[in-house]
């Protein structure tokens, strides 16, 4: 893994946000790579930083925020230095973006077929004649039944599975070398979750494209990551190989996330809940270690600061005590 | 067996719509959707029952027509021996029975008025279906908000100035506000982070036993519902198609639809396992042909009989009951002559009236 450049590498990124009632410190030192073809997970609670970082990486950060530190090298390319002509030529291209409510993406006054032929005109190379033809191909390759009929239609005609599934063709139209998938599921039933996520794990296999998923989720990103980075206030706090990450958490945060969630065989009893909230990040005063009052391990070594120590070949932990 | 406390029988439920491709100038016959058709089950005393199924499937209806918010078109809702299905529902509000049904709704965020305080909110059934007045009121205002986990330095605050957590809470206080026998819980936990999640569980679970409370518990989370629930409810297209205790139906489903619903739950253990999925979409709600599975069309096991004949739910061993011509039964309860070619395939051969 280290042999390779890293397809994105995210070093050091701290990000603010300004506010009437101060600056918020939303991301703080997060570092993470992911190689080419890697599907890595982002999981913590909400407002933990995890569609900050999205957002970052693709440039659409609001205007209040503001890059403190840091570098995300994306191919070579320094996206935080770059223009705004190289963004818009990456995104959608190289790196594109499933989001949350896939009905919000979409326009809700143009079929959906039209939709993609504007992607594909805007970043493919393919003959104008041609571009009706590739739509409806694509929205077969996403499991669409009857595509050519479902191209006409407009997204309030779909259901949500299916939006989704035109979000993901838009998202794919151009073969991105990396797909930002910003929960890409929530809303949808489990039956049709599973059915999505196979169809993206597919698809990402399929064309060597890598995957940011970004999820509350622990099962979800424990089922179809290689690897998952833990959030906590801003801070990755654990980064490791899926199994690994399950079998031994060192970060003590990550240690109650999977106490926290519900599986096959526990009871209810056996579940523990988390004491305490995140921190307000707003403080200026914040502790070292963003977890450290919520923390039972908690000592005077914690006061200092965050430590990255690095267990083995690729497991990280931000943590003075390890368990 | 005790007396349920919630009796269902026959439940209906249609709306009436527009048929594709109406034209508003023609006189045309109405279509019907049928968002609960013929719905059956008991509540008992005490018991938890969970209420499974994907969206579309007609839940909230259900959970509406218990709560009494709407209407029934036909069917039988027995609460407590007394029929309150043919009281119509701005009369309900006014009967004593109100109080005793009471719910926690979905996002606990967009249910409480953002311009009445924590207190106000909790107080507000009260007003209306007690005669609690003044301090008394104040104080049962107070004792719910304690069994809730509330601390009484937030009943002052207003819905914006508190956490997930804490909105959730006040839900909860406001249904039990009241002292109900039956609460009715749709997705109580569906808007919280897994942490606080967590604790809300186990403060619904621990509440119940406390006030002897029975629970209709609504969810998309199987897990969830595995670590609630005594009884699992599983609904598809306006109908059950699986009832019985959580762990058999669960760890061993009959239904088809229930299996996929079991294969769908993200694990840890299952990476990289091919497991069932559904393809396609779930029939149209509108004008169902009567004869024909809802299921079918997207059961990996239709044939040519679930079109023909639709499966009634009945009872299989172990207290459960699944509406399916060739429910999968493990081997436990299964007789021992099951068919050579699948072992998975029970011969039940429902009788064909066309034939």
């Amino acid at each position: 893994m280290s042999e390779a450049p890293p397809l994105l590498a995210v070093a050091d990124l701290s990000i603010e946000f300004r506010t009437r009632s101060g600056s918020v410190r939303a991301l703080e030192k997060v570092a993470f790579d992911i190689g080419r073809g890697e599907t890595v997970a982002l999981v913590g609670e909400s407002g933990s930083g995890k569609s900050v970082t999205a957002y970052a990486l693709l440039g659409l950060l609001d205007p209040a925020a503001r890059v403190t530190s840091g570098r995300i090298v994306f191919g070579g390319l320094d996206l935080l230095t770059a223009g705004e002509r190289a963004l818009e030529e990456m995104r959608g291209r190289e790196v594109s973006l499933i989001s949350q409510n896939p009905r919000g993406a979409l326009n809700p006054i143009r079929p959906v077929g039209k939709q993609l032929a504007d992607v594909l005109l805007r970043h493919a190379n393919v003959r104008r004649a041609e571009v009706p033809q590739r739509a409806v191909e694509m929205l077969a390759k996403v499991g669409i039944p009857d595509p050519t009929r479902r191209a006409a239609a407009y997204p309030f005609e779909l259901s949500g599975g299916m939006c989704q599934r035109v979000t993901i063709a838009l998202a794919l139209a151009c073969s991105p070398a990396l797909l930002i998938a910003d929960e890409p599921t929530t809303g949808l039933d489990v039956t049709t979750q599973a059915v999505v996520m196979d169809l993206l794990a597919e698809l990402a296999a399929a064309s060597q494209m890598a995957t940011i998923l970004i999820t509350h989720d622990l099962a979800l990103a424990g089922e179809y990551a290689d690897r998952i980075v833990v959030m906590h206030a801003g801070h990755v706090v654990e980064s490791a190989p899926a199994d690994e990450l399950f079998a031994r958490p060192r970060h003590p945060y990550t240690a109650k996330l999977i106490a926290a969630t519900p599986k096959s065989g526990t009871q209810l009893a056996d579940l523990a809940a988390i004491p305490g909230n995140l921190p307000d990040v707003r403080r200026a005063d914040l502790p070292a270690c963003r977890y450290s009052a919520r923390c039972e391990r908690h000592s005077k070594k914690c006061d200092a600061p965050l430590p990255l120590v690095t267990i083995g070949q690729s497991h990280m932990v931000a943590c003075w005590q390890p368990l | 067996m005790t007396k349920p406390i919630l009796e269902i029988r026959g439940l209906t439920r249609r709306f009436p719509v527009k048929p594709a491709g109406h034209r508003p100038w023609r006189r045309a016959k109405m279509s019907w959707l049928h968002a609960v058709d013929g719905v059956e089950f008991a509540i008992a005393p005490g018991e938890t029952v969970g209420l499974v199924g994907e969206s579309g499937c007609g839940k909230s209806t259900l959970v509406r027509l218990v709560t009494r918010l709407i209407d029934p078109s036909s069917g039988n809702i027995a609460f407590v021996g007394n029929e309150i299905g043919g009281i119509p529902a701005r009369r309900f509000a006014r009967t004593p029975q109100r109080a005793s049904i009471q719910m926690v709704f979905q996002d606990a965020g967009e249910s409480l008025n953002p311009r009445f305080t924590a207190a106000r909110v909790i107080a507000d059934p009260l007003l209306r279906l007690s005669r609690l007045r003044g301090s008394a009121l104040a104080a049962r205002v107070r004792e719910a908000a304690g069994l809730a986990g509330l601390p009484d330095e937030l009943l002052s605050r207003f819905p914006h100035q508190l956490s997930g957590g804490q909105k959730a809470r006040v839900g909860i206080a406001r249904a039990i506000a009241v002292e109900p026998q039956l609460m009715i819980l749709d997705e109580p936990t569906a808007a919280l982070d897994v942490s606080v999640q967590v604790v809300i569980l186990q403060l619904l679970d621990g509440l119940k036993r406390r006030l002897g409370m029975s629970y209709l518990f609504v969810s998309h989370d199987l897990n969830v519902v595995r670590l609630l629930c005594d009884r699992v409810l599983v609904m598809y297209l306006g109908k059950i198609v699986e009832s019985g205790p959580v762990g058999t139906v669960f760890g061993s489903p009959a239904h088809p639809y229930t299996k996929a619903l079991v294969a769908a739950i993200p694990s840890l253990d299952q990476r990289g396992v091919k497991r069932l999925r559904l393809s396609g979409e779930p029939r149209s709600p509108i004008d169902p042909d009567p004869g024909t599975c809802r299921f079918f069309g997207r059961c990996p096991k239709g044939q040519k009989n679930c079109a023909a004949v639709m499966p009634e739910l009945r009872p299989l061993a172990g207290g459960r009951s699944v509406a399916c011509h060739y429910p999968e039964i493990v081997a436990a309860e299964a007789t021992r002559e099951a068919p050579t070619m699948n072992s998975n395939l029970l011969p039940f051969q429902i009788p064909h009236p066309a034939s």
